[in-house]
């Protein structure tokens, strides 16, 4: 996407008929998605059993991050604002249900029933929306509070209908940093943890972040254990040397258990904990992986290049899903329905 | 639409507190098989109600469902048979989500429920 929606009108404006089909029918957004939700997927870190949890997938569109859903055997609901994207989603019939709906209105769920969330590439537009508002109404005192009713809205059902401990996973192109810190702060006040997951910092085009938000209280696990903090690294960028250099890996420690949000940037090998606009420590991407999620190596090129142009036949989920019973993964049993055909995707 | 979803969804509309379950109102019903997952029916079990689930089967022509049921009986291989296909193989095509508060319809149309609130319902 080169040029970016929710700055030319609101998602369900946007995305009309045409829109919908031109975004489904490019094999490039069709990568691109289906990459990002599995990174989605992955810092979700559901439990490794191999049993489909059912999970909620936040401006859904047209499908392509709920067949990732699908495709690792998980149930899902998806909702989306725009009913030309959902029409195009029953088209690929997609195996989830679908709900048209607005985020920004809260969502209507009973309380602690949803296993965990993703949002892909959605939620700056549902916040962004607000700008229209006041492009269109002119209404300077209403749009000034609109977004932020709608981010409370928003977060508040979202905490609530999530079981406690759940995690929701936002993938976003924040269009500013006070727009990341606007949505940090309403997730964080509806009762969230978690932290943003920056992947590829450095690089604008390959830079994706990740919000990252558990159910209750800062876990243990978002505390860093003392002893695998790795020392030693000054933490030279936007650094003042005032603070941080000096500390020592205990209080380092005391520090992160204190914050519940903190930023994980990716730097070569290792990922640097931002907090307050500060770096704090740094930590290796091992340590993280224990920290936070399992991550596969994002350096190496990705394996999937090959097979996206002749489609995901049955052969390369038997294949993939093997591959993660290798790795020890528990994966749902090879059926007759696994990779069945659908319809095909224009 | 699936019961289970049926299940999950709640009237968010202000003032409502307790909306749920949505009444359903069925023009178009339909059924597709999908293969039994008996894990996922067990870990889904304390989260469904079983009340509504049961109602909306019934309405939806499926009356198969014991009226009660407890933790214990998820042994019996029948019993997850109909549990799985009253939750996940019954789907409502179009008809209306009913709030049960306020008598608000929320149109089902090919599958989809409109879940979108009017200005005043926020
Ligand atoms: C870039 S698309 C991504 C779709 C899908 N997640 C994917 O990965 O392909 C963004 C979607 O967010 C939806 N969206 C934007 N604002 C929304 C809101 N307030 N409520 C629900 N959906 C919204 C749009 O309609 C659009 O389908």
């Amino acid at each position: 996407m080169s040029s970016r929606p929710e700055f030319q009108a609101p998602p369900e404006i946007f995305y009309n008929e045409t829109e919908a089909r031109k975004y489904t029918s490019s094999s490039r957004i069709v990568e691109i998605q289906s990459k990002l939700s599995e990174r989605a997927l992955e810092l979700l870190d559901l439990p490794n059993d191999g049993v489909p949890r059912l999970l909620l997938d936040i401006g859904c569109g047209s499908g392509l991050s709920g067949e990732t859903l699908s495709e690792n055997g998980q149930q899902w609901i998806g909702l989306d604002i725009s009913d030309s994207m959902l029409d195009v989603a029953l088209e690929r019939e997609v195996e989830g249900d679908l709900l048209l709906s607005d985020m920004g209105q809260g969502l209507g769920f009973r309380d602690g029933v949803i296993d965990g969330a993703i949002s892909i590439s959605a939620v700056q537009e549902f916040d962004l929306f607000s700008v229209f508002d006041k492009q269109w109404l002119c209404n300077a005192d209403k749009s000034s509070h609109v977004p932020r009713l709608r981010l409370k809205a928003f977060f508040g059902s979202l905490y609530r209908c999530l079981a406690r401990g759940a995690k929701a996973v936002f993938q976003m192109y924040p269009e500013s940093v006070a727009q990341r810190e606007l949505i940090l702060g309403y997730a964080m006040r509806a009762g969230f943890s978690g932290g943003v997951v920056v992947d590829y910092p450095h690089s604008t085009k390959a830079r994706k972040e990740y919000l990252f938000l558990t159910c209750g209280p800062p876990s243990m696990s978002l505390a860093l254990p003392k002893a695998v903090v790795e020392d030693g690294e000054s933490c030279s960028e936007d650094e003042n040397g005032s603070d941080g250099d000096n500390q020592t890996v205990n209080s380092r420690s005391v520090m992160l258990k204190n914050i519940s949000f903190c930023l994980y940037y990716r730097t070569h090998q290792l990922y640097q904990i931002r907090c307050l606009g500060q770096c704090i420590s740094y930590i290796s991407l091992w340590i993280l992986n224990k920290l936070l999620v399992r991550i596969s190596d994002r350096q190496r090129p990705s394996k999937r290049q090959k097979t996206t142009k002749k489609g995901k036949g049955k052969g390369w989920i038997l294949k993939k899903k093997e591959q993660m019973r290798k790795k020890g993964n528990a994966v749902p049993n090879d059926t007759k329905y696994t990779g069945r055909k659908r319809k095909t995707h224009f | 639409m699936r019961l289970l979803t049926h299940n999950m969804l709640s009237s968010n509309i202000k003032g409502v507190t307790n909306g749920f379950p949505l009444g359903i109102i069925i023009d178009k019903s339909t059924q597709i098989e999908v293969e039994i997952n008996t894990d996922f029916l067990k870990t889904m079990f304390s989260k469904i109600d079983w009340k509504a689930l049961v109602d909306a089967a019934t309405l939806m022509g499926y009356s198969d469902l014991p009226e009660e049921v407890d933790e214990s009986m998820l042994e019996s291989e029948e019993l997850l048979n109909k549990f799985h296909h009253a939750l996940l193989e019954l789907h409502l095509e179009e008809g209306a989500l009913i709030c049960p508060e306020t008598g608000r319809r929320f149109p089902v149309s090919k599958g989809i429920p409109n879940m979108l609130l009017h200005e005043d319902e926020i």
